[in-house]
Formats: C-alpha cells, sequence, structure tokens
C-alpha cells in the first residue's frame, strides 16, 4: 500500500442470546427500564456470588468448534480489576491464563483468493453496565442492565493485510456467530463490537512500527474508515520522520478522525489472578460432542454446496446465505420445485425487495416457500404470465394469501391471458409439426387435437374459447 | 440451646418472654458486643416461633434467639461490617444461613460487633468501638468475631454465628473461654457473608458448649446453589452423644509448641490432651514443617483477595459517598479514604501490590505455592492421626491499652489458627483450662474435610467429662 | 522459630535504619493509586514504614523449594458448579437503587470525570 505494509489485529466482542446473564438469572432482556433487570450479583452488592451458566459455556465452545480451535480441557476465571462506575464489582470477571479456546481459523475472500485469518484465542466474559454522560449538567448516569450479559471475546491473529480483508473477516465471523444463534450481530446495537490493533512498516524494513489501539467503530463503514484514517496516520509520522506512540485512539465518525484517548490516568494495572469465587470448568469429551452435534451447516460450507447442487453462481450463494433463515427458506422452496435458478432469481429480486420494504426479515414474511413455489409453478404451467406474476406476488407479500386464492378471486378460474395461452400455443405447435402441417394442408379436425393439448398443458384452466382461438391464429399465420 | 428448647416445649417459658429477657440484658450491656439490636424482628420472629412449636414439626431452634456477626446480610436490618462506608447499609436480601435460620424459627436478637470487615484479630478496628471482653473489660475478647464471642460468654443470646478467615471464630472463642467452630470449607454457604478473602472465608457457629454448637452447625450447613465454591458433600446430622475417643490418635504437632507459645497456654493445652488420651484416645508425635510459613502465606492470599473484593466499596451504588464535586476520581479517593479505617487501608494496599505488576510472581504465586505444601503437610499428618490437637492463640486475652502500635504482631497471633484456612480443614476451639490469671485458654482440634463430627463429636465428649466450659466470667 | 524473638527483631528493624528497604514511598503511592486511597505525609510514612516491615517478614517464603509444586487457588478440589440458562425475578427498581447515594429516573447517578 503505497510503499507500506500493514497489520491488522481484530478484536471482536459478542454479545450471546443466552435467557440470562453469565453469573445471575437476570434477564438479558434489552430495551427494559434502566436497573429492572439486576439483581444483588450484577450489581455487585456485599456478599454476592457468581455462578455461572452452563450455556455460556455451550455458546462458546460451538463457537470454538465452528472456527476450528482446540477447546480447553481445564479452563479458569480471572479478575480483571479497575475502577469505573458501570463495572459494579470494581473487577470484571473474564479469563487470562486458560481461556476456552485457542487457536482456530477464519478464511476470507480476497482479491487474490481464498486467505486464512488465524484466531489467537476465544474466551468468556461479563459485559459492563451502560454510563450515560449528561451534557450539561457535571453527571452521568449509570444502567446495569447490561452488567453481567456474557460475551465472548474473540483475538484474531495480527493477520489481514489491508482493510478490505479486515472488513470480510468481520463480515465472516459476524455470519458464523450469526448461523450458530449464539449472537445477533448487530453492531449499530451493540451486540456486536469491534477494536483493532493497526501497526505499519516500510516495505522492505524487518520489524513493524508501534502499534496502536482503536476503538469506537461502530458499523462496517466505520470500521473500514477508521483503518483507513489510522493507517493513513502513521504512514504520515513515519513520512515526517517521527516515531508512532503506542496509545489507544477514538474514531470520530462525526469528523472522520482518530483521537488519542490518553488521558492523566497511568496505565492500567489490572492485577489479574485466578477468581477464587468461582470453580475450575473441567470440559469432557462427552460435553464437546454434544455441542458438535448441534453444530449447523456454516456459511462457507452452505456456499459451497449451493454451488455444487445447485449450480449457482457465487452471487448467488452469497446473497440467499447471507443468513440461515434465509438459505432455509431458498432450500424449502427448492425441495418443493426443481427449479433452483429461477427460485433463486425470485428470492434475490422480488423478495427481498418486499422483506426491504416491509422492514422485516425472512421469519416473519407472510409468503411461506410453498406459496412462492406455488406462484412459481404457475408460471410455468401457463397459467399466468412473468408480469402478472409479479403484481400476483405484492399482493402475497402484503396480504399472505396464496397464489391460487388471489387468482381465483380476481380472474374466472381459467387463464385468459393471451399472451400466456400464445406461448404455451407455440410451444405445443412446435413440438407437432407434422400435425401443423397437416392442419395446414386441410385437416382442420386437427384444431381439436391442439386446444386439448393446451388444456392438458395448462391443467385444464385454460379458457377453452380462447385457446381455440389462439391456436387457430397460430396455425394459419 | 437444648436445655432451652425442651422448656419451651414443656411450656416452662415462652420464646418471646425469653426473648424479651435477653434484649434487656443486651440494652444493659456495657461490653459493646451488639451493633444493632432487631427488637422489633426479633419479637415478631418470637411470636412465629410460638405457633410454629404449637405444632408438631418444629425443629430445635425454633425460638432459639441467636445473634448474628454484623458482616452477613440480614434483609431490612442494617448491616454495617462496622465500617463507616456501610454504616447506613441495608440490604434488600438476606445471607443464605440468616435464611435458614429463619426457616427453622430461630430468633435473631441483632447484628454483633467485629473488626472493620472481619480484617483483625481483637474487635479494636470497629467504627462503633472496640467489645470487651466479659473475664475483663479492660482486655478485648480477641476478633474478628469478639461481638459474638463476648455476647455468647455474657450469656446475651444461646449461640451466634461468627465469620473465620485466619482464625476469627476460634481465637475470639479462646480467649472468651467458648466454643467456635470454622467448618470444612464449602460446608457452610458464603452467600451474603460480605468477603473478605473468597478462599479462606467461612461462617460458623458460636457456642456455650460444643453441643449447642453442633446444633447451629447442622442448621446452617449444606449445599447452596447460589454459591459456586459450596460443596456437594452429604452430610448426616452431627450426633450429640459425643464420640468414644477409645483408639482415636490424637496428633500433637512439635511446630505449634515452639518458643514463642504462653506457658500457661502451653500446659493448659497439654492437659487438655492428657485428658484426651484418658478418654483412650492415642496420642500421637506429628510434624507439620510448612505452617511456619503460613501467615506469610496467609496475609499475602487474604489481602489480595481483599484488595479486590473490597474494591466495590466506592461510593457508587450504595454505602458511603464523598467527594463528589471534585469530580469521579476525587470521589472515589475520598470516599475510600474516609470510609475505610487504617487496617484496611493497610491490607487493601499490601494485597494491591502484592498483585501488581511484576510482583505477581514473587508474591501472590510463590504464596499459594507453599500453601499446597501447607496443605500436603496435612494430608500427610492425617494418614497417622485423625485428629490434630494443639493450642488456638499463643497467649490469652491481653489488655486494650498493652496493644503495641505493631500489626505484624498481632498478625502473629493467628499463627495457629491460619493453616487450617489455607487447607480449608475444619478446627474447632474449645475451653481447656485457664491461665494464672484466670482468663480462658482454647485448645484447637483440627480434622480432615467433612469430618465436623470427629471434632464436635471430641468437643462434646471432652466437655461432658470436663467442666472448664461451664465456667462463667 | 520463636514469635517473641522474631517481633522484637522487627520492631527494632522498623524503628531503626531500614536496611534492607523492601518497599519506597513511590510504590506505596503507586498502589495507593490503583486503589483509589488518598494518603497524606503522615500516613505515607507511617504505611511505608509498616508495609516494609511486612513484606520484610514475607521474604521468609524465600527460603521454601517450590519448583514444580502448583499453586492452590482453591482448598477443596470442587469443579464444573454451574446453572441452568433460565431467567429469574430480578431486583426491584426500588431495592436495586434504594441504597444509591444518589439516583434519578431509576439511573445511579455519579460526577463525571474530570480531566
Amino acid at each position: 500500500m503505497n510503499g507500506y505494509d500493514v497489520v491488522i489485529g481484530l478484536e471482536v466482542h459478542a454479545q450471546l442470546l443466552t435467557e440470562s446473564k453469565v453469573f445471575c438469572g437476570c434477564s438479558t432482556r434489552s430495551g427494559l427500564a434502566p436497573n429492572t433487570s439486576t439483581c444483588p450479583v450484577c450489581m455487585g452488592m456485599p456478599g454476592a456470588l457468581p455462578v455461572l451458566n452452563r450455556k455460556m459455556v455451550d455458546y462458546g465452545i460451538r463457537l470454538g468448534l465452528a472456527v476450528g480451535s482446540r477447546i480447553a480441557r481445564t479452563c479458569i476465571f480471572a479478575r480483571k480489576n479497575y475502577f469505573y462506575p458501570d463495572l459494579p464489582k470494581g473487577y470484571q470477571i473474564t479469563q487470562y491464563e486458560s481461556p476456552l479456546c485457542e487457536g482456530g481459523s477464519i478464511d476470507v475472500e480476497t482479491k487474490e483468493g481464498v486467505k486464512k485469518i488465524g484466531i489467537i484465542r476465544i474466551h468468556m466474559e461479563e459485559d459492563a453496565g451502560k454510563t450515560i454522560h449528561d451534557e450539561t449538567a457535571p453527571y452521568s448516569y449509570v444502567d446495569y442492565n447490561r452488567a453481567g450479559v456474557p460475551l465472548l471475546e474473540i483475538v484474531s491473529e495480527p493477520g489481514m493485510t489491508d482493510t478490505d480483508q479486515a472488513v470480510a473477516y468481520l463480515r465472516e465471523l459476524r455470519q458464523i456467530l450469526m448461523y450458530l444463534g449464539i449472537c445477533d450481530g448487530s453492531m449499530e446495537e451493540g451486540s456486536l463490537r469491534c477494536d483493532a490493533n493497526v501497526s505499519v512498516k516500510k516495505e522492505g524494513s524487518s520489524r513493524y512500527g508501534t502499534r496502536t489501539e482503536l476503538k469506537n467503530m461502530n458499523s462496517f463503514r466505520n470500521v473500514q474508515k477508521a483503518l483507513e484514517f489510522e493507517i493513513e496516520r502513521h504512514i504520515q509520522i513515519l513520512e515526517s520522520g517521527g516515531r508512532v506512540e503506542q496509545e489507544t485512539m477514538l474514531w470520530n465518525p462525526s469528523k472522520g478522525v482518530t483521537v488519542s484517548m490518553r488521558s492523566k490516568e497511568e496505565s492500567h494495572d489490572y492485577r489479574y489472578f485466578p477468581e477464587p469465587d468461582l470453580v475450575p470448568l473441567r470440559i469432557d469429551d462427552a460435553w464437546i460432542e454434544d455441542v458438535r452435534s448441534t453444530l449447523p451447516e456454516l456459511p462457507a460450507e452452505r456456499r459451497a454446496r449451493f454451488r455444487k447442487r445447485y449450480g449457482l453462481p457465487a452471487y448467488d450463494t452469497g446473497v440467499l446465505t447471507q443468513s440461515r433463515e434465509l438459505a432455509d427458506y431458498y432450500e424449502a422452496c427448492v425441495g418443493m420445485l426443481d427449479a433452483p435458478k429461477e427460485i433463486s432469481n425470485w428470492i434475490m429480486t422480488e423478495v427481498m425487495r418486499a422483506l426491504n420494504e416491509q422492514g422485516i426479515s425472512i421469519t416473519d414474511f407472510k409468503v411461506m416457500p410453498e406459496m412462492l413455489t406455488g406462484l412459481i409453478a404457475m408460471i410455468g404451467r401457463g397459467r399466468i404470465s412473468g408480469s402478472m406474476a409479479k403484481e400476483i406476488f405484492a399482493e402475497m407479500a402484503s396480504t399472505g394469501r396464496s397464489a391460487e386464492e388471489i387468482v381465483s378471486s380476481r380472474g374466472v378460474g381459467q387463464i385468459s391471458d393471451e399472451e400466456t395461452l400464445k406461448t404455451v400455443a407455440s410451444r405445443i405447435i412446435d413440438a407437432n409439426p407434422d400435425e401443423a402441417r397437416k392442419y395446414r394442408s386441410g385437416k382442420t379436425g386437427l384444431l381439436g387435437f391442439f386446444v386439448g393439448q393446451v388444456m392438458k398443458a395448462t391443467q385444464g384452466e385454460a379458457n377453452p374459447k380462447l385457446a381455440s382461438r389462439i391456436v387457430k391464429e397460430l396455425l394459419e399465420e | 440451646m437444648l436445655e432451652t428448647a425442651r422448656r419451651y416445649r414443656k411450656r416452662k417459658e415462652s420464646p418471646v418472654e425469653e426473648t424479651r429477657r435477653l434484649l434487656d440484658a443486651i440494652k444493659r450491656d456495657t461490653l459493646n458486643s451488639f451493633i444493632t439490636i432487631d427488637e422489633q424482628g426479633a419479637l415478631l420472629s418470637a411470636r412465629s416461633a410460638e405457633d410454629l412449636l404449637d405444632r408438631e414439626d418444629a425443629g430445635v431452634l425454633a425460638g432459639i434467639p441467636v445473634a448474628v456477626k454484623d458482616n452477613i446480610c440480614t434483609c431490612g436490618v442494617r448491616t454495617t461490617c462496622a465500617s463507616e462506608i456501610l454504616a447506613d447499609f441495608v440490604p434488600a436480601y438476606d445471607a443464605t444461613v440468616v435464611k435458614k435460620l429463619k426457616d427453622q424459627g430461630a430468633v435473631i436478637l441483632g447484628k454483633t460487633n467485629l473488626d472493620e470487615f472481619a480484617m483483625g484479630s481483637t474487635t479494636t478496628t470497629s467504627c462503633f468501638g472496640p467489645t470487651r471482653n466479659p473475664w475483663d473489660p479492660s482486655r478485648t475478647p480477641g476478633g474478628s468475631s469478639g461481638g459474638s464471642a463476648a455476647a455468647v460468654a455474657a450469656m446475651l443470646c444461646a449461640g451466634a454465628l461468627g465469620s473465620d478467615t485466619g482464625g476469627s471464630i476460634r481465637m475470639p472463642a479462646s480467649f472468651c473461654g467458648i466454643t467456635g467452630l470454622k467448618p470444612t470449607y464449602g460446608s457452610v454457604s458464603r452467600y451474603g457473608l460480605v468477603a473478605f478473602a473468597s478462599s479462606l472465608d467461612q461462617i460458623g457457629p458460636m457456642a456455650a458448649t460444643a453441643r449447642d454448637a453442633a446444633v447451629l452447625f447442622d442448621a446452617i450447613k449444606g449445599h447452596d446453589p447460589l454459591d459456586s465454591t459450596s460443596a456437594l458433600h452429604d452430610y448426616a446430622p452431627t450426633d450429640l452423644e459425643g464420640i468414644d475417643l477409645r483408639g482415636v490418635r490424637i496428633g500433637v504437632p512439635k511446630d505449634f509448641f515452639g518458643p514463642g507459645l504462653n506457658p500457661d497456654v502451653k500446659s493448659a493445652v497439654l492437659s487438655g490432651i492428657a485428658e484426651l488420651a484418658d478418654m483412650g484416645a492415642q496420642v500421637v508425635d506429628i510434624r507439620l514443617p510448612h505452617v511456619r510459613y503460613g501467615v506469610a502465606v496467609y496475609y499475602i492470599v487474604a489481602t489480595a483477595e481483599a484488595s479486590s473484593n473490597l474494591a466495590r466499596y466506592d461510593g457508587v451504588r450504595y454505602g458511603m459517598r464523598s467527594g463528589e464535586s471534585g469530580g469521579l476520581r476525587n470521589m472515589y479517593l475520598q470516599t475510600r479514604s474516609k470510609g475505610f479505617g487504617a487496617e484496611v487501608k493497610r491490607r487493601i494496599m499490601l494485597g494491591t501490590y502484592a498483585l501488581s505488576a511484576g510482583y505477581y510472581d514473587a508474591y501472590y504465586r510463590k504464596a499459594s505455592q507453599v500453601r499446597t505444601l501447607i496443605a500436603d503437610d496435612f494430608r500427610a499428618a492425617f494418614s497417622l492421626c485423625d485428629i490434630i490437637a494443639g493450642p488456638t492463640t499463643p497467649v490469652t486475652a491481653f489488655r486494650l491499652d498493652e496493644m503495641v502500635d505493631d500489626p505484624l504482631s498481632i498478625y502473629l497471633l493467628d499463627i495457629y489458627t491460619i493453616p487450617a484456612n489455607l487447607a480449608g480443614l475444619p478446627a474447632l476451639s474449645i475451653p481447656c483450662g485457664f491461665d494464672s490469671r484466670g482468663l480462658p485458654v482454647g485448645m484447637q482440634l483440627m480434622a480432615p474435610h467433612f469430618r465436623e463430627d470427629l471434632l464436635l463429636g471430641a468437643g462434646i465428649a471432652f466437655q461432658d467429662r470436663t467442666g472448664h466450659h461451664k465456667v462463667r466470667p | 522459630m520463636s514469635v517473641l524473638v522474631y517481633i522484637a527483631a522487627l520492631i527494632r528493624k522498623y524503628q531503626g535504619v531500614n536496611k534492607n528497604v523492601k518497599i519506597t514511598d513511590a510504590d506505596v503511592l503507586h498502589a495507593a493509586a490503583l486503589a483509589r486511597i488518598s494518603l497524606d505525609e503522615d500516613e505515607l510514612r507511617k504505611l511505608s514504614g509498616e508495609l516494609d516491615a511486612v513484606l520484610d517478614y514475607m521474604d521468609l517464603l524465600s527460603e521454601v523449594d517450590t519448583s514444580g509444586v502448583s499453586p492452590t487457588h482453591h482448598p477443596l478440589p470442587a469443579i464444573n458448579a454451574m446453572r441452568d440458562d433460565v431467567a429469574r425475578q430480578s431486583l426491584d427498581l426500588e431495592d436495586a437503587v434504594r441504597n444509591a447515594p444518589r439516583h434519578k429516573d431509576g439511573c445511579v447517578v455519579v460526577p463525571k470525570v474530570i480531566e
């Protein structure tokens, strides 16, 4: 990148979709009134003690298996000690020396092909509360509903060499988390958070420069822009003969710059030590296999299978597998109607458009797989034309009625669409050249044969009189 | 306690009468053993206990008045840990042990005095003033459960709960001539016990007799799903008849009888051991070579854990708050500097230092390794004996004005009690005699994990034979 | 080792010249900052001396051979204490913020960080 090499590492925090918090039974539901989902444990009250939520471990193992990590057989929790109002105990329960998972990798698509980005570790920890600063008064307001919500921290190797790779890694990790059903992946709402480490070196130089840490990037675009800015900032410093300071930078999205977080605070000494209130976790093969058996097909595997089995191009597989639910929807359709490309087209265009317009996800969509396939089949039979189908689909999407219902209520229950019938008739005429010749040379009685064929092809739904007229017209062209 | 229970059932006395009598006595108490008297709550419980006793299924604790150390949370009743920083803290939840006592109909009279945050051996660091020893009010009752010990010795309650991290139940029990049990680590729930050192703390019973201590222990022991360190051990109810000491091997460690042990204490303890031998026990010499490092290990591990456990006292969510106008950092500094006493600050600093970057391996890790060696010593010893006996403390109750302002000399008072906490073993202190001034001497018995039956059984048998525990101040 | 003799030696050391200073004033101030405790001149001096004496005593541990010994963090060998993922009733908002020195609209109020 203009004479400089870059390395980027990402630290991602994923908020897990458990019912209750990691160390107490308070609900993890969001959107509740402040401090209404708290208890002595997550408020850090005197005498309260943590008890580990088994599901947190299940989810952690699930992620570890999905990315090919080694699952620890014994792991322990540790205390990370520091003072902040949203940290109720004055320490965070996390993992330090023996994390749940080590190693693993995620494949990302780059211009040069597939690149494996390594993962250093995945560990379990608890989230802190939320602090809101007052704009005018010298106060901050703390809500502990989020304190104690389970987090998985995923630390990558500093293996990404440009910002596109970083974003691709983040996208793929997010998709894996969502496929596994353990995180909802929302960066805007903070259930998926990303921090980055960046350092650069001049091409040809052997050692990388000082690393800086980047925080406050709450969307893919912001991750990309922040990284680009920070890399450029490093390069500028080095070009002017300076040295990059090791510091934490905050991305300011409105100004488009990174700003140093360095304050008068002394550098943190977290004084990690093993958490005495929690006993060690021993994970045996049976537990791991149990979790392994619940693993769904992962995004990359599913894309590959769609390509192979349904002969779909990469673009299609990408769109169709963007969520597990959408991919399931697609496969349900293909299971009912053997038209993989056509169904793909319909989903990529009409279905996606409807979902966007309604602002819903596929799980709330009124058009069920059997309804979509029913519609597409009707086109195939010549019952309706392509353009009419789009219209009917729009009505299906808003009312939830099936194609059959709509067509019957609209029309006469018969195909009266000239174009449709023309298409069917031409096809039949082309398929029966002998009969056509015979008709044209005077055997007009064969009209009945052709009309019969049209009726057969449209499963009796064609309007016979209209069909007859159209066939006659076509034969006598 | 059993006597009182019998009198209730024979209608010779009612819980309300007994409770009123004790509440009056407590109000007249000059020993400063109580911080809070819960008159209303106590009388309410006493009345419910009377209803309970009318039914057939009332347990032995129904209507029995007990006191609870003020570092154990009681719902709706101030729980201060004898600290300014929690002086007005009222928990909205009960500690599990308190809930158990209430469920069994016990009457909780109030909260007893302690060293601030249970850090101390004299009950002189309380922000509510020192508690005095009923045997001689110019002397300390020991600590940190000094309030509970004094209250029991002065017969202001039938029994009390204390907590023990390095000897805080046994040491004051010894100084006040009563019986105190530090149970096996994990056998009594810590939920609701304000944490000092998480891997060492245990709540335990303090009473006039080993039998009463056993009754209280049975009432509070058991697995608690709210405490991850709670043991899954299935205890049988303690046999209140006492055990037959014939064939029981009593190990006597030379390491607990070195120089530094007061001669009166030494002779009283040795005669206690002789008494056990008289009852049929076999005395065996054992060695515990690493216990001499116990105090050093303890003051690193306990203070390290404490420095972290006390970080939550920051003036944000509860407790005292000071220095707001100077911003957040100033609030932290002012609150904690004003709210904590000198000993607590000393231990927080020590613990912070022991965990800090560059020192973790030399201090915390090293101490934790030596802790393993101490536990190994006991494992080896218990292959040669069933109970280990020795003195509870090196001295008897000393005068409050004799106290040297040197923390280390106070720390060394716990030299015999600390090892049991480090190894998680159960340990009992029972009165075994008196010194030349007539002050009580305590003998400590230790057993393998979950063998409180041996300790209480031996204690009951010993007390059925001897009369030291019957002498009142 | 005699407890009394040791105490006497240490007191002498504390009161006398510390040849082997284990902890400096700067160390104490650093630990105090980490623990959010403020100390005035007198407190600093006193605490320095006390901590130094205590840490000196800890040197006792260096005579123990701990090579190959694994540290004990839990006195009993318990493992895998867990609970099921079930949401249960939380504290009433009242109870949650009741003890907070300052609260507003359900939130706990603290002063802002002053740079």
